[in-house]
């Protein structure tokens, strides 16, 4: 019998579950190895080397490669393991965080001094809040109306 | 006879942390924030614990994915602080109570919940933010924290993280434990973590100012109510990050209206939106005896 998920319609969202963290295994172990100076070092200085070393996925890669943290974290990665690729990169989470949204940095800092994303909307799939799948990406440059 | 003389429950952010490290504390953003954990440093003077059992969550510092326990103990004599990627913060190593850790996982374990034992691990954030907001920073020829601190860490990375109910049920138990231990110590129960949060894909943000505050009304009117909080509840309403609340849960089951004693005092609440991407709460209950 298949696992009750209700977490599965949650919009914008992907549960680091027992599932997801069997597929992203390598990818979320290789961010680990960047807690060593070393190893950011040479991850830096040849990424696609660095990489070829784990045995992720082709998909996993090019999620890191591309620093898209969407497509990781599709791609079975963590908030908490992929935000060492940030901090090797010398980057906030603010913006991790407002890549993921499409926002640009400054966008995703007004919002949240604005008291953070709304729930309303965003609740449940079908809704029509700014984190459903048909409102993205986010973010005044990707505005059709802009 | 030891006793848990009060509860403090308060986010656990890294900014604040960064914030406090980097002395940006009295920068308009951060200044409201600072400014509701003032009463609190204060209280923290006035009413200092000899050992704080502190409740927190790792953040893929010390447990990788080679290693997800689901409720650790430190019993170790000291903790270094982690290197989380930017160095370690500037604060000083955490002091353990072993005889005291010893004493709980023992009788803990012996009251059905399967504790994992930790001899060695470094501390991260999710440790060291609620002591720099409650004690300030520590300076001097010597800093120090101002008392031995236990680390109790709740696994809540990996989805499924224990329920609610079972944390509550878990902090009865460590509040029996350490009224076993034969030592007179005055000891407090903390718990960090949460609110509502999100920090990942396209609902990054997500702050629910009304549903935090209301089960912030539950946890102190009615913990056994804030107990029943389903995981989906935590996770659709107050963020997929939100559902580190279950670990506040732990704290206030040690208190003891939950065994039939007095209710607590509520000695401060405050709530502030938003600190990096995160609502911070906090509480601090005492005891009646």
């Amino acid at each position: 019998m298949a696992l009750d998920k209700p977490y599965l319609d949650v919009p914008g969202t992907t549960i680091f579950d027992a599932e997801q963290s069997r597929k992203g295994y390598w990818l979320n172990q290789f961010c680990m190895s960047l807690m060593k100076a070393e190893n950011r070092e040479k991850f830096k200085a040849d990424e696609r080397a660095y990489l070829d070393a784990w045995p992720m996925s082709e998909e996993q890669k090019q999620g890191v490669l591309t620093r898209d943290l969407n497509r990781c974290i599709a791609a079975g990665g963590n908030i908490y393991f992929l935000a060492k690729i940030g901090a090797t990169d010398g980057k906030s989470f603010q913006y991790m965080a407002a890549t993921m949204t499409g926002m640009t940095q400054d966008e995703y800092m007004a919002m949240m001094l604005g008291g953070g994303r709304r729930i309303d909307g965003n609740r449940v799939l079908g809704e029509n809040g700014d984190a459903q799948p048909q409102n993205q990406p986010q973010g005044k440059a990707h505005r059709k109306d802009a | 006879m030891a006793r848990i003389t009060a509860s403090v429950f308060t986010s656990h952010v890294p900014a604040i942390g960064a914030a406090i490290d980097l002395g940006k504390t009295h920068e308009p953003y951060w200044q409201p924030l600072f400014k509701g954990y003032e009463p609190s440093k204060q209280w923290l003077k006035d009413n200092k614990p000899d050992v704080i059992f502190l409740v927190y969550n790792d953040h893929a510092t010390a447990f990788s994915l080679e290693l997800i326990p689901t409720f650790a103990i430190g019993t170790a004599a000291r903790y270094q602080p982690a290197d989380e990627g930017w160095g370690p913060r500037p604060v000083p190593p955490v002091i353990g109570h072993p005889e005291l850790s010893a004493h709980i996982a023992q009788s803990v374990i012996q009251d059905d919940f399967d504790l994992t034992i930790v001899n060695k691990m470094d501390v991260d954030h999710g440790l060291t933010v609620p002591l720099s907001l409650m004690c300030g920073q520590p300076d001097g020829p010597n800093p120090a924290w101002p008392c031995p601190v236990i680390p109790f860490a709740v696994n809540v990375v990996q989805y499924p993280v224990p329920s609610g109910r079972r944390c509550f049920a878990l902090g009865q138990a460590i509040r029996r434990a350490v009224e076993s231990f034969d030592q007179d110590l005055n000891v407090q129960i903390w718990g960090t973590g949460g609110m509502s949060h999100q920090l990942q894909g396209a609902r990054a943000g997500l702050i629910n100012r009304e549903w935090d505050n209301a089960w912030l009304d539950k946890l102190i009117d009615d913990p056994a109510a804030a107990a029943a909080t389903p995981h989906i509840d935590y996770v659709r309403e107050a963020g997929s990050e939100g559902i580190e609340l279950v670990m506040w849960l732990i704290a206030r089951g040690a208190m003891a209206d939950v065994a039939g004693g007095a209710k607590p005092t509520l000695r401060h609440r405050f709530y502030h939106v938003p600190a990096s991407n995160t609502a911070v709460g906090h509480v601090i209950l005492e005891n009646n005896a």
